[in-house]
């Protein structure tokens, strides 16, 4: 990620030194940077940090410590067997969780998530956001707005109401089925509970992707498109060989977002255990995981060495994408 | 005859993008037509209503809902959603306050450590919270903080992304030129920030405090792992609560007209100010998208 801020570094420290040059700056400014010389600079670098140190509190206390504080914990372990004591016991809880099924197993899964809510939320959002794009009409105005709703709506409320929705006692689903003469198929089974949640998600965040690839397409210039018609290219063509390119590096970043998000799943599947018996065991993902281990059976130690394993996936897979993303990305 | 050919292509394909519109449209608003339409039935209406799941029933218990939300353990909900507004406001506030400050000085000061600084707030935007959230209840129970308000809002005033999304939008919204013209004018540094920046940062500001409000007024992990009071909570566990109790069954009590009517009420603020805010967030959400 240093390699991330590289271009925006350049341009800022440009537009710095070029105020600062003579030429550029008014003479009064010229004599001022006289009189109060080199103390001025180191001042200013005080107040630099003085405006970063209640940030920097906050991410102490908040970020770098349990981080580290969760990593030493990783590294010892405590209980009956240690008599109740904090023990050193190395990389043994992390030969512990890279061999424990339960984890892989959910590990496994969120990475099934990945595979197919990703393409799923990011192939409708851009395809809405295109047909919006070439629309101005009042519908697609309003379709915008709607499609974003679920947006401000919390994933507990909204994985909720999905629960009631799928429920053969509340939901729709056996009215629904029976217009066709068909039994509503049990959508909180073993089977199927997947692509319900794969489809809560979607309902949750494809609007919010959408207006990000939208504003991405509303900034390109319009005149490249009748250029582009003036050369023969059909609608088809604008949106597949300029508008999508055009707008990679916001993709990339929805990516990003749905992927970080995806590998942490947590608040759905924990809503619909109650309602879903059975179909979602304590180690559903690994976050659901690591939970009940710290609150269900005390196990600190182990409880934050899954947390800490699952941190180091999630940053090495998000790295990993960015990297092989540099090109369409522009994060060179 | 080309041009009719044309025009006619043209509208069936404006026809064939808006039915795609509608059909988006209704998946994504149906479930919220059954939860206003959920909202208005009572308890055993949800489950035998006389208008089918999707339409109201020919009785209509929406003011018995409500006013069943007030009375309920002691009108709990009405708690809860105070409990939500505060920890979404200290939280949303708090942290936009924050990132402000820090995106403007990583924009507009050059002080040693920066860059690395810089890095290491782009690494963290990728470290997963829920990953912190585990270390920080048991850092939070060694201080005694486990179960106050505290233990909520302490840790949702930290939002890396906005300090990025401050600092991208900084670099070229408030121009060096017009910082230096001040400081030969005499402003001082707090000055120039409160004159000069704030003013110029407003959409940066705006878009910030409403990712981070609804960060916090979503947030379940944590207020989950550090609350135990009922007291406490905030709607989103509350809520949830009470759905794993009536779904338990045995010795639980179904609650589930409240469950819904409380769903809808829960979801209403938010989405007033979302519609009501549009001119605001609609270009701001995608900051940091477009460079």
């Amino acid at each position: 990620m240093t390699s991330a801020d590289r271009p925006r570094e350049g341009t800022l420290l440009t537009s710095s030194t070029t105020a600062a040059t003579p030429a550029a700056a008014p003479a009064r400014a010229e004599r001022a940077r006289r009189r109060s010389a080199g103390a001025l600079d180191t001042r200013r670098q005080w107040w630099g940090w003085l405006f970063l140190a209640p940030f920097t509190v906050v991410f102490v206390l908040f970020l770098l410590v349990p981080l580290g504080y969760a990593f030493w914990l990783s590294l010892h372990t405590k209980g009956i067997a240690t008599g109740g004591e904090s023990v050193f016991t190395g990389v043994a809880n992390y030969v512990r969780v890279f061999t424990d099924a339960d984890f892989l197993s959910g590990m496994a899964r969120v990475g099934r998530f990945v595979l197919v809510m990703v393409p799923i939320q990011v192939g409708l959002a851009v395809a809405i956001a295109l047909v919006l794009d070439t629309l101005a009409t009042r519908l697609s105005k309003a379709s915008r707005l709607l499609v974003f709703v679920p947006y401000a709506i919390p994933a507990v409320i909204g994985a909720l109401m999905w629960g009631f929705l799928y429920s053969p006692r509340f939901g729709p689903a056996n009215d629904l089925f029976g217009l066709f003469g068909l039994d509503a198929p049990d959508f909180l089974s073993r089977d199927l509970i997947f692509g319900s949640l794969v489809n809560i998600v979607t309902w949750q965040w494809v609007g919010y992707y959408m207006i990000i690839v939208y504003a991405a397409l509303r900034a390109i210039d319009p005149s490249v498109y009748e250029a582009a018609r003036l050369d023969g290219a059909g609608n088809r063509q604008i949106a597949f060989r300029i508008k999508i390119p055009m707008i990679a590096s916001s993709m990339v970043m929805i990516v990003v977002f749905a992927l970080i998000g995806t590998l942490q799943f947590f608040t759905e599947p924990t809503v619909l255990r109650s309602v879903a018996q059975g179909a979602i065991p304590t180690t559903y993902t690994p976050n659901l995981y690591a939970y009940s281990m710290a609150f269900s059976y005390s196990q600190f130690n182990y409880a934050s060495t899954i947390a800490f394993a699952l941190g180091i996936l999630v940053f090495i897979g998000s790295y990993v994408f960015l990297y092989a993303t540099r090109k369409q990305s522009g994060l060179k | 005859m080309t041009t009719s050919h044309t025009s006619r292509r043209a509208g069936g394909r404006r026809l064939g993008s808006h039915v795609f519109l509608l059909l988006a449209v209704l998946y994504f608003v149906v479930p919220l037509w059954w939860l206003v339409v959920g909202s208005t039935k009572s308890n055993s209406g949800l489950f035998v209503g006389t208008g089918g799941a999707l339409w109201f029933d020919d009785e209509l218990a929406l003011w018995d809902n409500v006013t069943q939300l007030f009375t309920y353990q002691g009108g709990i909900y009405w708690t809860w959603l105070r409990n939500s507004f505060v920890y979404a406001f200290a939280g949303g506030v708090g942290s936009t306050v924050l990132a402000v400050l820090a995106g403007y000085a990583l924009a507009k000061y050059r002080f040693r450590g920066r860059n690395l600084y810089f890095s290491m707030l782009l690494g963290s935007v990728m470290v997963p919270l829920t990953a912190l959230t585990i270390p920080t209840f048991v850092l939070l129970s060694q201080l005694g903080m486990i179960n106050t308000m505290w233990a909520v809002i302490l840790p949702s005033l930290l939002s890396p992304i906005g300090v990025y999304l401050v600092r991208v939008y900084a670099v070229d919204a408030i121009p060096d030129e017009m910082l230096d013209a001040g400081r030969v004018d005499g402003a001082g540094e707090l000055r120039l920030f409160v004159r000069v920046a704030l003013p110029l940062l407003r959409p940066a500001f705006v878009t910030v405090l409403l990712l981070t409000t609804v960060a916090t007024w979503n947030n379940f992990f944590l207020p989950l792992a550090v609350l135990r009071d009922p007291q406490l909570l905030p709607v989103t566990v509350g809520i949830n609560q009470w759905q794993a109790l009536s779904n338990a069954g045995a010795g639980g009590e179904q609650v589930w007209n409240l469950i819904v009517t409380g769903a809808l009420v829960s979801i209403l603020p938010l989405v007033a100010a979302f519609l009501g805010l549009q001119k605001y967030w609609q270009g701001g959400l995608s900051l940091g998208a477009i460079k």
